[in-house]
């Protein structure tokens, strides 16, 4: 069932239809407010203040926008207000995302790389390559984690991540670049290795 | 192309690949990085793993919920139910939905 016909359900007043929500998407609301104040357990605390908010307010949704871009919006609301810490500037890093070794001196590749769309492709059943991916993506830096999961992993626009991180397209798009060249550098990694 | 001031070196290349999948390069921008591809077999093959990155990534699936942190919001939800069932509807502009 979709998230629009869970919500009405729980507009009816149903606890599973509840409880499928939280468990869809309870870890990414914590994720993003992780983003905003300093600690795990303040994060699940605004996660949680949110669902209360979504309980209280839940009639009100107009379903202009999609139910998880609503719940992120009442999220980084509250994150913002409770703030422990205020969203920093994010800093941009200059040097390059690919291993520097990887090229010879004149800027061209020394060690190219090689497709490995078919390797992934036969890898992404088997649950090994999604569990590196889901390692890489929990090891970036917190703001480069949280645009790579809004943006791939979720799906949302860059305009939509844009607006709900309060960063530009432009800091939003040099985020991405950095996370992903990183969960890339990992799977050329375990398809180099073969092992699996 | 005899307006290119100089070839793009792949280390650079590398650099605009995102916002060249994101429609965020200029159109002289996007022509110089495509005139580089078509030469190069390395920065086409780091363009197409990073498509596949991004089709791997969608594939994760969010982390499994701690069973407490369930239990604990359902008790929320719970609660809520409660504390809205005793306490009486307050005044609303909006329309009552029918039944």
């Amino acid at each position: 069932m979709d998230d629009e016909g869970l919500l009405e359900r729980l507009l009816a007043g149903d606890e599973a239809a509840f409880r499928e929500l939280v468990e869809r998407h309870h870890e990414t609301l914590v994720r993003v407010a992780g983003l905003y104040v300093a600690s795990r357990s303040a994060a699940e605390d605004v996660a949680q203040d949110t669902w209360l908010a979504v309980l209280k307010g839940v009639h009100r949704f107009e379903g202009r926008s999609s139910l998880k871009t609503w719940l992120l919006r009442i999220l980084v609301n509250r994150a913002r207000t409770t703030g422990v810490r205020e969203h920093r500037q994010v800093p941009i890093d200059p040097t390059g995302t690919v291993d520097a070794s990887r090229f010879a001196a004149s800027g061209a590749w020394a060690d190219p790389p090689e497709p490995f769309t078919e390797a992934v492709e036969r890898r992404l059943d088997d649950a090994g390559l999604v569990a590196d991916v889901r390692a890489a993506i929990d090891t970036l830096p917190e703001a480069q984690r949280a645009v790579v999961t809004l943006r791939d992993v979720e799906g949302l626009s860059t305009g939509e991540v844009a607006s709900l991180l309060a960063l530009s397209e432009g800091n939003v798009r040099v985020l991405l670049h950095r996370g992903r060249a990183k969960v890339r550098a990992a799977i050329e990694a375990t398809v180099r290795g073969g092992v699996r | 192309m005899r307006l290119l001031a100089r070839d793009l070196a792949c280390v650079e290349a590398v650099e605009l690949v995102t916002d060249y999948l994101e429609g965020a390069l200029s159109r002289r921008a996007r022509r110089r990085y495509e005139h580089h591809l078509a030469a190069c077999d390395g920065c086409e093959a780091y363009l197409e793993q990073v498509r596949a990155t991004i089709r791997a990534t969608g594939q994760v699936e969010p982390k499994d919920l701690e069973p407490e942190t369930l239990d604990a919001l359902v008790d929320l939800y719970r609660q809520f139910r409660a504390e809205d069932a005793a306490e009486p509807t307050p005044p609303t502009d909006e329309p009552e939905q029918g039944p």
